[in-house]
């Protein structure tokens, strides 16, 4: 019990460093000077800028979309492929499926971007949009499959079969015992697919034309011409809306922990 | 078997992505590592990156350079995530980590421009000892440092998930056999946490390998990783062939990272 105290110091060590550039960055965009060097009083000049500039909203507004959209069709394809890999008895198929889910995870995000983009450059696919929302949704797949299938494991086979035996049909069997069962997975998914989407620089920079822009894009470009402390202002607003996405993620978590804990009473575990 | 038909139709969307986008795009850029700039079929792009030291070169720098961010998040992370395991309100903890990720890496990068400026945060503190100020943007260390600040929690992360699992039966038994504090760690804790260590070094070192944007907003172009390369040539020299040649490269050097990380399958295991 004596350490205690000494780990703990360090474990604030590391939060300190892994929190000081994100306020550093939030605190310059209070700053009314034009810099993010020596503090020159507080404003709300930055934010009142970012609000107005119609540009930089609408960026905004296509990247939510564009999260929202690409996370949706991943997690209905993902949660397909999750359910085609349970059921699938060859081992070695399932394997060599797994593993080929796996190569987008572990790819680099200029190797992603690189292939895409000679991709869609041979189908003839326009780059704007539709190229970067296909992208978004590849690489968005394979974590929603990672996020459903633990959850299909847990399955007890009895329950299917009980269900079989009192006279359901596949599909009855699908919508009424297996899809309550795994949402928390397909939940988690989405949540997983969406913050992808939202984090993504790489792959969009490679997959995007000069038509379609994503926030991290314009960030980038903006960064490369210097200090904005508009950006800084973006910087806030968006800590507090990953704030608040975490803590959204974290009572769907304790959700499927106290379903969990319910569901293990009642079986008297 | 009634129920193959369904499970057909479940595989026709996931199939068609893991053929169109997993499979095919793999194909094509190794494809694409086959044409010069003018679209001939050669193997000069293959005879380039070997003849000539640069690429070589290159290679070894981003490998070195990988290596060295693994080093520095791995023996920061590896402490935080053993006394996260045995810190009260835990999950609150873990959430603190996760966090951090979910700020776009863009505006962490852009943070440091502002913190490493000849007039910014770093500095000036700096200035309170009268060090004068001294130039840290666009230096390799700026680059490994702020690599490794982004990459830390996603090193924490399976670490802990490594901890998590260690029974702590075996932890107990040395010391109840009387193994020191650092005899424990180096032959129970260490060895049984190691897939953890493993899944984290490469969830960072092949990213690692191709953070071009950190090299040209924080680098400033002086670091070349192999990302750096390959988005050169993709998005600004135009010279495909030769960018898929070195993504070829990166992807080989992914497999072996993987092939060397990779969880060898322990038969029959603990129960």
């Amino acid at each position: 019990m004596k350490k205690w105290k000494w780990s703990n110091l360090y474990l604030i060590f590391v939060f300190i460093l892994l929190y000081v550039p994100i306020f550093y960055l939030v605190g310059y965009s209070f700053s009314a000077g034009d810099s993010m060097s020596n503090f020159h009083g507080f404003t709300w000049q930055h934010y009142l800028d970012l609000f107005a500039d119609t540009r930089m909203i609408q960026i905004v507004v296509d990247t939510l979309l564009l999260a929202l959209l690409s996370s949706l069709i991943a997690t209905i394809v993902g949660t397909m492929g999750a359910l085609a890999i349970h059921r699938t008895s060859r081992p070695v198929i399932k394997n060599t499926v797994l593993s080929m889910n796996n190569i987008l995870m572990v790819s680099p995000d200029v190797i992603i971007g690189a292939s895409f983009l000679i991709f869609f450059t041979a189908l003839k696919v326009p780059l704007g949009f539709l190229s970067v929302l296909l992208s978004h949704i590849a690489f968005s797949i394979p974590i929603v499959v990672l996020m459903v299938l633990p959850k299909l494991k847990e399955m007890r086979q009895s329950m299917l079969d009980a269900a079989r035996d009192l006279g359901s049909t596949t599909t009855q069997v699908l919508t009424h015992i297996i899809m309550p069962f795994i949402t928390p997975g397909i939940l988690s998914g989405f949540f997983m697919a969406f913050t992808y989407s939202l984090d993504d620089f790489a792959v969009t920079f490679f997959v995007t034309g000069n038509g379609f822009q994503t926030l991290a894009v314009e960030i980038y470009a903006r960064a490369r011409q210097g200090i904005s402390l508009e950006i800084n202002a973006l910087s806030g607003v968006m800590f507090i809306f990953a704030l608040l996405l975490v803590i959204g993620y974290y009572f769907i978590q304790q959700g499927a922990q106290t379903r969990k804990a319910k569901h293990k009473g009642g079986e008297t575990l | 078997m009634k129920k193959s038909t369904t499970n057909a139709a479940f595989y026709v969307p996931y199939g068609l992505w893991l053929a169109l986008f997993v499979v095919a795009p793999v194909l094509l850029i190794i494809y694409q590592s086959f044409f010069d700039i003018s679209g001939h079929f050669t193997l000069s792009n293959y005879a380039t990156y070997f003849q000539s030291g640069t690429y070589i070169l290159m290679t070894i720098n981003s490998v070195v350079y990988a290596f060295i961010i693994t080093a520095v998040t791995l023996l920061i992370s590896y402490p935080t995530a053993y006394l996260l395991h045995y810190a009260k309100h835990k999950q609150l903890w873990l959430l603190l980590i996760i966090l951090p990720t979910w700020i776009n890496l863009l505006l962490k990068a852009y943070a440091f421009i502002g913190i490493f400026s000849q007039d910014g945060g770093v500095n000036g503190f700096l200035a309170m000892f009268g060090i004068a100020p001294k130039q840290f943007l666009f230096t390799d260390f700026s680059f490994i440092l702020v690599a490794s600040y982004i990459e830390i929690p996603f090193m924490i992360l399976p670490i802990f998930n490594g901890i998590e699992e260690l029974d702590q039966g075996y932890v107990n038994a040395s010391r109840d056999l009387g193994a020191k504090g650092w005899q424990t760690f180096t032959r129970v804790i260490l060895p049984l946490t190691m897939s953890g260590v493993k899944a984290g070094v490469q969830a960072v070192f092949i990213p690692s390998l191709s953070l071009f944007m950190l090299t040209r907003l924080i680098g400033g172009n002086r670091v070349i990783t192999l990302g750096t390369a390959i988005e050169e040539h993709f998005l600004v020299t135009m010279n495909w062939g030769m960018g898929s040649t070195i993504g070829v490269v990166l992807i080989i050097a992914m497999f072996l990272i993987m092939f060397l990380t990779g969880e060898r399958k322990r038969k029959g295991g603990r129960a």
